[in-house]
């Protein structure tokens, strides 16, 4: 690959802007964090600069973990967005099949018909989801949340799954026929092996929004027991709003998990957007 | 796409069982409230019935003053939002990633990770900590303005009303960067390699190259960055709701489409919800949503070229 060579200024400049924005990403996130190690006078007095062996204080964790449910906000949250995931992908991946391998009436109108919710967002329905939860007596479940969330995911994930499992040779299919194999056996050994990466893409996309949703918490599920971290972040600080200690303490608390799994995951994630899996 | 001839003559019940599960949650739980919220929007309570009221709902909204200042107030700073994502948010979202794809670039991986890291966080954390930091109680926003010597600029942004807006509009911009940016970036990556050393041979490099020989290149991602970004304000709640409140205040300055369909269908403080009128503006916020769509779809993709490499 020959190029024309890269001046050293023209490097630097990219490099400053590059790290300048860097800098414009991570700073709010950073100064919550370590904030939230601090004692209430060092926060104020010096908050862009680390704990130290003076200031640091976890004062604000102990007020969050005796005082809010976090771990049964966290376990809903789990709960729903597992729930929800395996629904979508499961679901999904079957749908994209049918449409992606049999020819049949109607098959590009019902692809038409289940891209429609990638466009229109599902919120637009909530006074008529809530009237349908109300009607099956499925308000405050989570079972309304992993419903609500699989129509919402799955759109683009059989979007996304049927130009994948085109892909999958014909071959190796006609070979399973010939031997037998049921059309299910085709799809479950065959075929979802071999989309497997294409699943991770979909489940990084379909978890972050599930995961952040605060609107079908707050409509659908806002009672005691059902709450989601998010939710539950959202009314905690919303209560303790002048104790800074503990606000700051919960906003890292629901910071960190996501910042975790992000950096363990995000080389799938840029992969997948990289990959022209999204255009 | 083989299908065996001999299946065809029987009904393939495995295309059904395939396609039941996902059409059946999609239309019961998607399409077909969708389209329940349509048709309440063409209701209202008379004693605890439901009457039919034709379009009434719309006239209330559009010219019922009690209504209307609301909706129009809503409407224009929605489209405000929508202005400020699409005049900053994407200008800079394509000038990271065309930086991050010029060519032996070090530490790129890298800095495409840390710029993504506010997309994935909620809206609830980004809408608290620009609140804490922002904040006049606690001096991270002064403090920084006055390493800078602008500390006379600093007041409480989030609290003005002629601010507070554009602000949130802003913190919206910072979480959401790496959208654009990831997109453009994948569309620069696709570019062959004959394309750019075939302009670079005609002694075309630089901002040039961009200019002439990418940005053409790129137009069609561009486009649904546009309509990504169109969806995604008109249909914007959580960042407004954490960091203003249902009131979006101050004085309602805040107030987007999103906001005022949550006041309205539930109700807040004194005000009681109210289903129908809710459902009215969700069917406008649907109507405004599809004729973004449909522009996109009839009018931005079928005159942009594409180029088939």
């Amino acid at each position: 690959m020959s190029r024309a060579t890269i001046s050293l200024p023209r490097t630097v400049a990219a490099h400053a802007v590059l790290l300048t924005y860097t800098v414009i990403a991570l700073f709010p996130v950073v100064v919550i964090i370590i904030n939230s190690f601090k004692s209430r006078n060092a926060i104020f007095r010096t908050p862009l600069t680390p704990p130290t062996a003076e200031t640091f204080d976890l004062i604000g964790y102990a007020t969050v973990l005796n005082q809010g449910d976090f771990l049964l906000y966290f376990q809903n949250s789990f709960i729903v967005t597992v729930a929800s995931l395996f629904f979508v992908l499961l679901f999904g991946a079957m749908a994209a099949f049918a449409l992606a391998e049999y020819r049949f009436r109607g098959n590009t109108l019902m692809g038409l018909y289940l891209a429609l919710g990638i466009m229109i967002p599902i919120r637009l329905g909530t006074v008529a989801i809530l009237q349908l939860m109300v009607a099956s007596g499925l308000v405050n479940t989570l079972t309304a949340l992993i419903l609500v969330y699989t129509a919402q995911g799955l759109p683009l994930a059989i979007f996304i799954l049927s130009e994948f499992m085109k892909q999958v040779s014909d071959d190796l299919k006609n070979a399973g026929r010939i031997d037998g194999f049921s059309e299910y056996r085709i799809f479950f050994r065959l075929v979802l092996p071999l989309v497997r990466p294409a699943m991770a893409t979909v489940a990084v996309f379909t978890m972050i929004p599930i995961w952040n949703d605060l609107w079908f918490p707050l409509i659908l599920a806002p009672s005691e027991a059902t709450k989601t971290i998010t939710l539950g972040a959202q009314l905690f600080i919303g209560q303790y709003v002048t104790n800074w200690n503990a606000v700051l303490a919960a906003l890292s608390l629901a910071i960190l998990p996501v910042l975790v799994l992000y950096l363990i995951f995000s080389r799938q994630l840029i992969r997948g957007i990289t990959s022209g899996a999204v255009k | 796409m083989a299908v065996d001839i001999p299946h065809r003559r029987r009904t393939r019940w495995h295309i059904a069982v395939f396609l039941a599960p996902a059409v059946l949650v999609y239309t019961a739980v998607m399409i077909l409230p969708l389209f329940g919220t349509l048709q309440l929007s063409l209701f209202t309570a008379d004693d605890q019935s439901r009457v039919f009221a034709g379009l009434d709902n719309f006239r209330r909204l559009f010219f019922d003053p009690r209504w209307s200042a609301t909706f129009w107030n809503a409407l224009w700073n929605n489209t405000w939002f929508f202005i400020i994502h699409m005049l900053v948010q994407n200008p800079i979202g394509i000038a990271l990633a065309a930086i991050l794809s010029s060519p032996r670039l070090r530490f790129s991986a890298a800095y495409r990770t840390v710029i993504f890291v506010p997309t994935i966080l909620s809206f609830v954390i980004v809408g608290f900590a620009f609140k804490l930091i922002l904040s006049p109680l606690w001096g991270v926003a002064p403090n920084l303005l006055d390493l800078v010597g602008l500390k006379s600029l600093f007041t409480p942004w989030l609290g003005k009303e002629e601010y507070a807006l554009t602000t949130l509009g802003l913190i919206s911009v910072w979480q959401f960067v790496g959208i654009p940016m990831m997109l453009i970036y994948a569309a620069l990556l696709s570019i062959p390699d004959e394309v750019v050393e075939a302009a670079e041979c005609d002694g075309i490099t630089g901002m040039a190259q961009f200019w002439k020989i990418k940005l053409p290149l790129i137009l069609p991602s561009i486009g649904i960055i546009s309509i990504l970004t169109f969806v995604g304000n008109f249909n914007a709640f959580d960042l407004i709701y954490a960091a203003q409140g249902a009131l979006a205040g101050p004085n309602y300055s805040t107030d987007i489409l999103g906001t005022f369909l949550y006041r309205t269908f539930f109700g807040f403080q004194l005000q009681t919800g109210d289903p129908y009128m809710g459902s009215t503006i969700a069917s406008m916020m649907f109507f405004i949503i599809l004729a973004g769509v449909c522009v996109y779809l009839f009018v931005v993709q079928t005159r942009l070229r594409r180029y088939q490499f």
